[in-house]
């Protein structure tokens, strides 16, 4: 990317020729199909995850991440081995695009120890290091020097990776995430940050909560490259931005902001009954127009990769998919009072290596 | 044995912390081409470079969260804030992030990063530069909090701060900057978690930490000298983990308990002290315990009346034949 992204000329043309890019010219078919069973996938997943909030399983805060699909997908297709993701409390899509299974992050949201975290973290806070997905943040625009910190740390011990840091609109406005704007641009640390648009923070549209023109680009104040992806439900256009400021952060160590334009079908959380801030033909004008799974699903049959077969039967196997998660939790093991304890302290988990003495509990 | 000033001994700890391992990186406001805002850090950017010494904007928010990003992939930055007080600008990343990170992942994540910088009053700067938060911080759990009175704990605590996987509140004071004290050269480490018996006696227990205990000690030679009575004064160095042993035996000894220390009394340090020592050795008081903390109100500016406003010697010398009486 130049200062200015040349894909920031967001026309119907260059979303069209988004497929033609390199990045996306030479995928294969299986490659294809596997971004369209994966966007399907989180969708089944979040739906499960309403039933189940409605019928009690999980409880606090649920913010699902239906009509946003392409967006994790097309994000996480593009991170190679040396990369690094972290983003904020609406994490499912991107947990489920790194490759966590369904399994763990239902029983996380019931509470289960076999949950990825033990049912000490929640919706919110999924984790799995050895995917280099470092959460699942509650704090709105609390995850972004974080994610920074990880590029510093992949550029301090020479991995040529970087680290993706997403964050919802909301977050640019949080003092925070302009602290790690400026610190990554002064330091040339690899880092992608990625606002994810959906158009409101909580209940509140962009429009009554940030000032200026775009999100994006605050970022020419901290001198750094930035882009907006226009049509964020289309996963080649994710993909095509995402792998140029991805290149970008490994050749150069160049940080830079991309705002992707999404959207949400379903309130803030699920505690948002979503009436008073939009109005409902707005949500069902894009999902008949612009529907990440329906225009991605539409593309591969023009071009051939899919077929209705197909579809339905990766359809089929999610649905059992996420039906045998919420099996899966619903008969796992909730922690105990004893495991309350556990994972505070590195040294009292791990007391054969205990260095400092004296008392670290209270009670 | 060599004898070096608390200054030099927290450098001395960083540098071989330097050279003993290449995830150590210093971190902070100034601490490079300045030298350090209390020249802590003087010398190791010449000596490490600005790989290892990074001089970073001022944002608290945004630098210290950089590190703990750092520290969850196995860095162990030891970040400086010019004063403590400049904690509560980055609270957020502290006690949501590091605090929190290994519990909400169910014990993957580690978060060995140490977070140093001077927390005292004294210094005539008002309240927002005083700030004494030993007991907030030491409030959440995943935290740990050091507060080092001699130059020979300044070194060793340090040591063993840097080595933690924990994330660990080191809190100096910039009044003990210049103090010396005998410091070996080379290795050694105090363990967090262990109080140190400063001065034995029998008939009353003086308990505290930071700039407090070098108070208590002077009121210690007060009370011989005055009235033949002899204290017994524990530095606790270490809040969380805290070695409620040593204090305990000392209780038992004497059966007479004061309390110091620079914080204000609420909810601090002392307070939680306190309901140990009355859970676990009510039988052995003989008195009601007492504390001195700072007057109840922000650290004043004016010089005269702020130095009145912490404890002093004559405070605790006071509050020690209260508690006698």
């Amino acid at each position: 990317m130049t200062k200015k992204s040349p894909a920031t000329k967001n026309t119907e043309a260059t979303a069209r020729d988004a497929r033609q890019a390199p990045i996306n010219a030479k995928l294969g078919a299986d490659e294809k199909i596997q971004f369209y069973r994966d966007m399907v996938r989180i969708r089944r997943f979040e739906e499960r995850c309403l039933r189940s909030y409605q019928q009690g399983k999980i409880g606090g805060f649920l913010h699902l991440y239906i009509g946003q699909e392409s967006v994790a997908v097309g994000c996480c297709s593009v991170m190679g081995d040396n990369d690094h993701l972290i983003t904020a409390y609406r994490d499912h899509g991107h947990a489920l695009g790194v490759g966590m299974g369904m399994n763990e992050l239902m029983a996380e949201n019931f509470g289960k120890y076999t949950g990825c975290s033990k049912g000490k973290g929640g919706s919110m806070h999924y984790f799995d290091p050895s995917r280099h997905y470092w959460g699942g943040h509650g704090i709105v625009g609390g995850q972004v020097p974080l994610g920074v910190g990880l590029a510093y740390g992949l550029k301090y011990k020479g991995i040529k990776g970087a680290c993706l840091t997403f964050m919802g609109d909301g977050a640019v406005n949080q003092g925070a995430v302009h602290e790690s704007y400026n610190l990554a641009a002064l330091m040339d640390l690899p880092v992608v940050f990625i606002i994810e648009n959906n158009g409101y923070s909580m209940g509140t549209s962009q429009e009554l909560s940030s000032a200026g023109a775009s999100l994006a680009g605050r970022a020419e104040g901290y001198g750094m490259n930035w882009a907006i992806v226009e049509n964020g439900y289309d996963v080649y256009a994710v993909r095509d931005q995402v792998s140029a400021a991805l290149k970008l952060a490994h050749d150069q160590s160049k940080p830079s902001v991309l705002e992707i334009r999404t959207y949400r079908y379903r309130g803030h959380s699920v505690a948002d009954p979503d009436s008073t801030y939009r109005d409902k033909t707005e949500i069902e004008e894009y999902k008949r127009t612009k529907d990440p799974i329906i225009y991605y699903q539409t593309a591969l049959l023009a071009e051939g990769v899919l077929t209705e077969d197909i579809i339905k039967k990766i359809d089929e196997s999610a649905r059992a998919e996420v039906e045998t998660s919420a099996q899966f939790a619903e008969h796992s093991p909730y922690p105990t009072m004893e495991d309350v304890k556990k994972d505070v302290y590195w040294e009292v988990d791990n007391p054969q290596d205990k260095k400092s003495t004296g008392c670290l509990f209270f009670d | 044995m060599p004898v070096i000033t608390y200054r030099e001994a927290l450098r001395a700890a960083m540098a071989e912390e330097l050279d003993r391992d290449p995830n150590v990186v210093i971190m902070g406001e100034e601490v490079g081409q300045f030298h350090g805002a209390y020249k802590v850090t003087e010398g190791l950017l010449a000596k490490y470079g600005p790989r290892r010494i990074v001089d970073t904007p001022i944002s608290e928010a945004g630098f210290i969260g950089m590190g703990i990003g750092g520290a969850m992939l196995g860095l162990r930055p030891v970040m400086e804030l010019m004063f403590f007080s400049f904690y509560s600008v980055a609270f957020d990343q502290i006690f949501n992030n590091a605090a929190n990170i290994r519990y909400m992942s169910g014990g993957l994540i580690n978060c060995p990063i140490v977070i140093r910088g001077p927390a005292n009053g004294g210094t005539n700067v008002g309240a927002t530069h005083s700030h004494t938060p030993e007991s907030i911080a030491a409030y959440h759990p995943g935290i740990k909090v050091v507060v080092p009175s001699t130059p020979y704990d300044a070194k060793g605590l340090l040591k063993s701060a840097i080595r933690d996987n924990d994330p660990v509140m080191f809190m100096e004071n910039t009044l003990l900057y210049g103090e010396s004290g005998e410091v070996p050269d080379g290795e050694y480490l105090v363990p967090l978690g262990s109080a140190k018996v400063m001065r034995e006696g029998g008939d009353i227990s003086i308990i505290g930490h930071g700039r407090a205990i070098q108070m208590a000690l002077k009121s210690a030679d007060l009370l011989k000298e005055k009235h033949n009575l002899n204290a017994e004064i524990i530095d606790l160095r270490s809040i969380r983990p805290l070695d409620v042993e040593t204090v305990l035996a000392s209780v038992r000894k004497t059966s007479r308990v004061l309390l110091v220390e620079e914080a204000k009394p609420f909810c601090s340090v002392s307070a939680m002290l306190a309901c140990i020592i009355q859970e676990k050795a009510f039988d052995y008081l003989d008195a009601p315990i007492r504390r001195v903390t700072s007057v109840d109100a922000p650290a004043i500016y004016s010089a005269p009346l702020e130095k009145e406003q912490l404890p002093t010697p004559q405070k605790i010398f006071d509050a020690a034949l209260a508690v006698l009486k």
